[in-house]
């Protein structure tokens, strides 16, 4: 792998910038792998360079039907942070943020992750009461946090409407410094050029049709492209298509695929240097460097996989986003897109074993996925490696909801769904 | 935006006068007393999740209130056909 430096920026110019080594290469898959990740989107890039680096696990192959990180991954609103309620969720996004804060030199791959810091509004008491509480919690897991109120925020904010006029007042917010937001087309391409370098074969336009299993467990799977491929263990990491790759192992998932949007501005002037997060009005905005505001809505109701969303879930967010901030009422739209996230009833993911064995998945994350993607695949990648949960993965088996131990996370999820 | 058909009311009316409820024909365990920890898990949590044709339940919030349901295309968000309670779909899925 070439590695990229200041230096090598400088070496690259003198020939106009033509000797650049691809960031991967474009193999033909083999006929057998040790294990095959099925979804080469930024969770399962950092699932294999994790079992690469981890785990010495370099016979590993990533499929894609379409090309890498271009679902959930390119469609996020890129907010990061870790600030959740329950023990065994702020374990795993404070995993991922820690993993965040190094990243762009273990990659050496510059995934721009600025630490701007994440407010999250309330607008009635019983909002604050939750903050509140899940500051708390988050200072006793070791997680920066601190209740701010309105003056603070317009501190922080100086354009947000903090005024009692608003038709619902912002009463306060939790405030988390160490949040903010990571480019995501980058995050994928570190990790893939990562893994490639490791050796993993990252198999693109090239869609797993069905799966391979022998007495109820798993030996590969049959693409449109090469034909069967052989593994000895089976990832799927394919978010919003969890449920079909499911069907085609013969097991239902407490899952549900919804339609989730956002949309750009028309590029402004430097304006909000934060992440503004609203669960009762409903919207959450940022600013990217290229300046365009980025504003994240709601799920769409119903399920769905068509990658785009409902007129009056648009109409709703810009509400929200123009109640917060009267000064952006004239900004225009640029573009709007959808993404399928696959929802689990207690907005927890899904890092699991299966009914089938030797085949594992990591989904259900729904909106929340992008913030994870490095503990993501830190964790999943241990699982692929040892065939079984870890520490940190086992409160997240889809057997949760046979036993109960559901791990409630709708409030600190911050997308309502 | 949906346009959806009201059995009730017997009128197209947008969608946000409706509320999609989720997976339509998911019958309550008739013994429930002696239900295991699975059999309430997957009755709860577990849905079919089609990508595809799938039967789903609808309230007309804004409206009638009255509750439907609905065979709906996943993919192409076409519907195919609304039908009330207790009637069972006309189109199905092949598989």
């Amino acid at each position: 792998m070439q590695h990229y430096s200041g230096f090598g920026l400088f070496k690259h110019s003198l020939s106009h910038h033509e000797n650049w080594q691809r960031a991967w290469r474009n193999p033909t898959p083999k006929k057998k792998y040790d294990v095959i990740i099925i979804g080469g989107g930024g969770h399962g890039l950092a699932t294999a360079y994790y079992l690469a680096k981890n785990h010495n696990v370099t016979n590993v192959a990533v499929i894609e039907k379409g090309y890498l990180g271009g679902g959930n991954t390119a469609r996020n609103t890129t907010i990061v942070r870790s600030n959740y309620l329950w023990d065994e969720a702020a374990h795993l996004y404070e995993h991922a943020m820690k993993l965040w804060e190094g990243l762009s030199q273990d990659l050496n791959y510059n995934v721009m992750f600025s630490q701007r810091g994440v407010l999250n509004l309330g607008h009635t008491l019983q909002d604050m009461r939750d903050i509140e509480r899940r500051v708390n919690a988050n200072r006793l897991n070791g997680i920066d946090g601190e209740v701010v109120d309105p003056q603070t925020i317009k501190e922080i904010v100086p354009h947000m409407d903090c005024s009692d006029n608003a038709r619902y007042p912002i009463m306060g917010a939790s405030w988390q410094p160490r949040g903010g937001v990571a480019r995501h087309d980058a995050v994928a391409w570190g990790f893939a050029r990562g893994a490639d370098s490791f050796g993993v074969d990252l198999i693109q336009q090239t869609e797993v049709q069905d799966l391979i299993i022998e007495d109820g467990t798993i030996v590969g799977v049959k693409t449109n492209r090469y034909g069967d491929i052989m593994a000895d263990r089976v990832g799927s990491v394919v978010a919003g298509n969890s449920g079909v790759v499911a069907k085609m192992a013969g097991f239902e998932l407490p899952l549900e695929s919804h339609p989730l949007q956002a949309m750009v501005s028309e590029p402004i002037k430097p304006i909000l240097d934060t992440v503004v997060m609203s669960n009762h009005v409903h919207g959450y905005c940022s600013q990217s460097d290229k300046g365009d505001l980025v504003i994240g809505a709601g799920i769409d109701g119903y399920v769905g996989y068509g990658q785009r969303g409902s007129f009056p879930t648009i109409e709703h967010t810009m509400q929200a986003i123009v109640e917060m901030f009267p000064i952006f009422s004239r900004v225009r739209l640029n573009r709007q897109w959808g993404g399928i996230v696959d929802t689990c009833p207690d907005a927890c993911p899904l890092i699991t074993e299966t009914p089938v064995k030797n085949l594992f998945f990591n989904c259900g994350w729904g909106t929340g996925g992008f913030k994870a993607t490095p503990g993501a695949g830190h964790v999943f990648a241990d699982m692929l490696a040892n065939g079984e949960a870890n520490e940190m993965a086992k409160p997240f088996s889809m057997y949760r909801f046979h036993n109960g131990a559901l791990i409630d996370e709708h409030g600190a999820a911050g997308v309502a769904h | 935006m949906l346009y959806i058909y009201c059995p009730h009311c017997g009128e197209h009316r947008e969608e946000e006068e409706f509320h999609p409820k989720g997976q339509a024909h998911i019958a309550r365990p008739l013994d429930p007393d002696n239900c295991t920890d699975k059999e309430w898990g997957e009755y709860l949590y577990f849905r079919k999740n089609p990508r595809g044709l799938h039967h789903e339940l609808w309230v007309h919030a804004a409206g009638c209130r009255k509750f439907f349901n609905m065979t709906r295309d996943t993919v192409t968000y076409e519907i195919k056909e609304v039908y009330k309670i207790g009637e069972q779909p006309s189109v199905v899925a092949d598989s």
